[in-house]
């Protein structure tokens, strides 16, 4: 499990142990590789979406790179956040080269104050760039109307077509921004496939290539470092001042020494978390992810997967494997 | 169901007011009821009945047919639904309608617009003085909503104009958004002279030169603005000219620097 999960929680001390791993040759079993029949545990929470414009795709990338950075577990930086996709220039509001990324976090008030933070530190600052809401619903958290204060007083509103604007004059020129943008509490924190295979670079090219197919699913981002995690943790700590640490039963340097979950021909896992603005975007996000991983089989670095979970008393979303099969 | 139709029988002999005439008023009227509806502007009433013919219809969907400038008050506070003008109409169409949809296939006479605060009003010809304007007495103008006028317009387009949006894809004649409060006012065709005078904040965008522009207004110099390239996208639907014509580059001048000074005019190209 993430840190996310386990930090975001605060379960019992006696928290439920992780699932039992699947023998190797059970029912679960597609082109080789075997599918724990388990499930992944997720929670609720709030999200917003922007969309980033910029002259070019590349400073659009730039500035949304930056504004999702060091956003890999709600506890450890408040939010996560991670690039949905690019956008073409007639997706965009204005025409140019755009990027949609969405952030999470435990309530709206949470979101906005963080946006705002990012926004004005990473896309404010960056060159060329304007930014829109990139969600559509009732909800609506602001935006430019708080970043609008770096005009001092110079700054000027623009009405579009119901929709308000605040243009702030800055040295390159001018920083366009949506008033608001929405925010949903429809959103889901924590899906998550592990993938176990033989070696540590065949287990990563294997995540990769499962990467590569859940980045095509929209309204999902991988907040972790290209989409992986390779330190999955669990709930507490032999230390008292740690609310989270390194999950042993998957540890493979360890497997001698302590309770294992891996098989004996499993040599590394890494994680992928997902989380999505809706429950629907984070399954069909994870079936993506099963199915590359199925289709690329033992020869393409995966010998099983499975996922996380702690019983299935504290998430209120289970994603079960064999449902998400292909 | 097909809209409520009125024709025009003969040119009126009188000048009508035709506030009367909106959904909200004909919705729950029989035939009988709206014939009788005086559209008289003088002493000697004159029933509806007697200067149009009337074809019943959802009274939703309005469309009076071979109008002439001499219907005044046509959409007075429209609220919703939506009134067609085949021809042209008097003054203050459409003042202080607060929603719904305009649309008069030719000219329209001042004040066109006037006090409203949101709907649309869409003018085929040219509009008259005052379009969007501050009726006498008025602390504002428009206050919202959207005015496209495909040909010219007279002076004080956008008279102390609050809120919205005024496109004139002709030319706009002198003092266009005078006073304006806020607000955006569009002249494709250039305008006449002093264009935002004494404008405190809001636009004034020209697709061509104005005649003259104020002593008071700072010229910022030539900039690409995100904010054109917003606007041209968001309005193409509702005028095109204005959709190819907002390329992002334009010379701002800042103003009016003998009030507020917080207003613009961006010239494009």
């Amino acid at each position: 499990m993430t840190p996310f999960n386990l930090f975001k929680r605060k379960p019992p001390a006696s928290a439920p142990a992780l699932s039992a791993p699947t023998p190797p040759d059970g029912p679960l079993t597609r082109n080789g590789v075997r599918i724990d029949d388990t499930f992944a545990e997720a929670f609720g929470m709030a999200a917003t979406a922007v969309v980033i414009t910029a002259p070019t795709a590349k400073w659009a990338m730039i500035a949304a790179q930056t504004m999702t950075g060091f956003a890999t577990s709600v506890i450890g930086c408040g939010c996560e956040a991670g690039i949905d996709r690019e956008l073409a220039p007639d997706e965009t509001p204005d025409g140019r080269p755009g990027v949609r990324a969405l952030l999470f976090a435990f309530s709206p008030d949470g979101v906005e104050e963080i946006i705002v933070n990012r926004v004005g530190q990473c896309v404010l600052t960056c060159p060329g760039t304007a930014c829109y809401s990139g969600l559509d619903t009732a909800e609506r958290i602001k935006l430019g109307s708080n970043l609008r204060y770096f005009g001092d007083g110079f700054q000027m509103s623009k009405q579009v077509d119901g929709k308000r604007y605040w243009r702030v004059p800055v040295m390159e020129g001018e920083f366009v921004c949506e008033e608001n943008t929405g925010v949903t509490t429809e959103a889901v924190g924590g899906g998550n496939l592990l993938i176990m295979g033989q070696t540590a670079a065949e287990t990563l090219a294997a995540a990769e290539t499962a990467v590569a197919a859940m980045s095509k699913i929209p309204d999902c981002i991988l907040p972790f470092p290209g989409g992986i995690v390779r330190s999955g943790s669990k709930v507490g700590s032999r230390y008292t001042f740690m609310r989270a640490s390194t999950n042993e039963a998957y540890c493979p340097t360890l497997r001698g020494a302590v309770e294992t979950a891996l098989d004996p021909d499993i040599g590394s896992v890494q994680e992928i978390v997902i989380d999505g603005l809706t429950s629907a975007a984070v399954a069909n996000c994870m079936k993506a992810g099963l199915k590359a991983l199925i289709d690329a089989g033992p020869k393409g670095g995966v010998l099983r997967v499975g996922a996380g979970n702690y019983g299935g008393k504290l998430g209120q979303h289970h994603y079960h494997l064999k449902d998400l099969l292909p | 169901m097909s809209g409520l139709t009125l024709t025009l029988k003969a040119p009126p002999a009188i000048r009508l007011n035709m506030a009367a005439v909106t959904p909200a008023r004909l919705s729950d009227l029989t035939e009988r009821d709206i014939a009788a509806i005086n559209l008289g502007s003088q002493r000697t009433p004159v029933a509806l009945g007697d200067a149009f013919a009337i074809r019943m219809g959802d009274a939703r969907d309005i469309r009076i047919v071979g109008a002439t400038e001499r219907l005044d008050h046509v959409a007075w506070a429209l609220s919703g639904g939506a009134l067609t003008v085949e021809g042209h109409v008097g003054a203050y169409l459409a003042v202080q309608m607060t929603g719904g949809a305009v649309v008069v296939k030719g000219s329209a006479g001042p004040w066109a617009g006037a006090g409203m605060t949101d709907g649309s009003v869409e003018i085929g010809g040219d509009a008259g003085e005052s379009a969007g304007g501050a009726l006498p007495g008025a602390s504002s103008g428009m206050r919202g909503g959207l005015i496209v006028v495909r040909g010219g317009a007279g002076a004080r387009a956008g008279d102390r104009m609050r809120r919205g949006l005024i496109v004139i894809e002709g030319k706009a004649g002198a003092h266009l958004g005078a006073r304006m409060i806020a607000g955006t006012a569009v002249a494709l065709g250039g305008a006449g002279a002093y264009p935002g005078y004494l404008m405190r904040r809001g636009s004034v965008i020209l697709g061509a030169d104005a005649e003259e522009i104020g002593p008071s207004f700072a010229d910022c110099g030539r900039h690409d603005f995100t904010m054109l390239r917003l606007m041209a996208r968001r309005l193409a639907l509702v005028s095109p000219a204005f959709a190819g014509r907002a390329a992002p580059a334009a010379r701002r001048y800042a103003g009016d620097m003998a009030t507020l000074g917080k207003g613009e005019i961006l010239l494009l190209g």
